[in-house]
């Protein structure tokens, strides 16, 4: 069996799938953003994937930023949570329906 | 190039990344929910180091499965919302989580012994291997990407200020 770079892409579209399914159906905050997360790792699979084929180190060097940006992301994103549960005592984002606080 | 023990290495990663995703969406405590998700992440550090990114697996390990996973930890127990949840389901269902938890970190395990004795870095592509290292990566960053690495501080500090502005006001309110 040969490894290509069609195996990689595909693991890479199943988890961004599943991290798709699980902003979609979950309710809980705190693992929406955990799906957003394995999203962001999935298209971090691919751009690894695609710098190994065509031999070159842009791909990686723009997983760094994925990286940083989802960092911030995180930080920001769950600040934001902590400050809606502390005013709504609840993290359920069907819950969460009003931009007033 | 892409084929002998690599292949075993691909099959039992994407076995362990793709079951703890399911499982991650599937248990019904956010704080389990996490621990799968640091699974997830360590599956796909092997496959970087596969894919001749060594210094990208360590970052996903140190940044991803460490910092990152470890604020999400300290959020969920500072809410007490681990039990909090939006599918309804039975509970008590999950007694076969551990089975599962233990059988993919054992294939994890697995992966790395191969990885370290017959794999080696670099070894799942086609075509041939390029020089990856940190020195390698800093250049490439720092002779095409100055102006997205600068921009990626700003982002960084408005993230800063945007944090401490949010607990900043809280601090107002309660006084």
């Amino acid at each position: 069996m040969e490894l290509t770079i069609n195996w990689y892409i595909a693991l890479s579209a199943v988890l961004f799938s599943l991290g798709a399914l699980g902003v979609l159906t979950r309710r809980n905050a705190i693992i929406v953003f955990m799906s957003i997360e394995m999203m962001l790792n999935a298209a971090n699979l691919a751009f690894v994937a695609f710098a190994r084929q065509l031999g070159d180190l842009d791909g990686q060097v723009l997983v760094f930023f994925v990286i940083t940006v989802a960092a911030a992301e995180v930080a920001v994103g769950l600040a934001l949570i902590v400050t809606i549960f502390r005013s709504k005592k609840s993290i359920n984002i069907d819950e969460i329906n009003l931009m007033k606080g | 190039m892409g084929s002998g023990p690599v292949v075993y290495i691909f099959i039992l990663m994407a076995l362990v990344s793709i079951t703890s995703a399911i499982m991650m969406l599937r248990s019904h405590n956010a704080i389990h929910s996490a621990l799968w998700l640091v699974l997830n992440f360590s599956a796909i550090a092997v496959l970087y180091v596969v894919l001749n990114a060594p210094f990208i697996a360590m970052v996903q390990i140190t940044v991803y499965a460490g910092a990152i996973m470890v604020l999400f930890l300290f959020v969920i127990m500072l809410l007490g919302a681990e039990q909090l949840q939006g599918l309804t389901g039975a509970r008590g269902g999950e007694r076969y989580h551990k089975f599962v938890a233990f059988v993919l970190v054992a294939l994890l395990l697995v992966g790395f012994v191969i990885l370290l004795t017959k794999g080696g870095v670099g070894s799942g592509g086609e075509t041939a291997v390029v020089d990856s290292s940190p020195v390698a990566l800093g250049l490439r960053l720092f002779e095409g990407y100055v102006l997205p690495f600068e921009v990626t501080g700003v982002l960084l500090l408005a993230a800063i200020i945007g944090v401490a502005v949010f607990s900043r006001s809280k601090k107002k309110k309660k006084a």
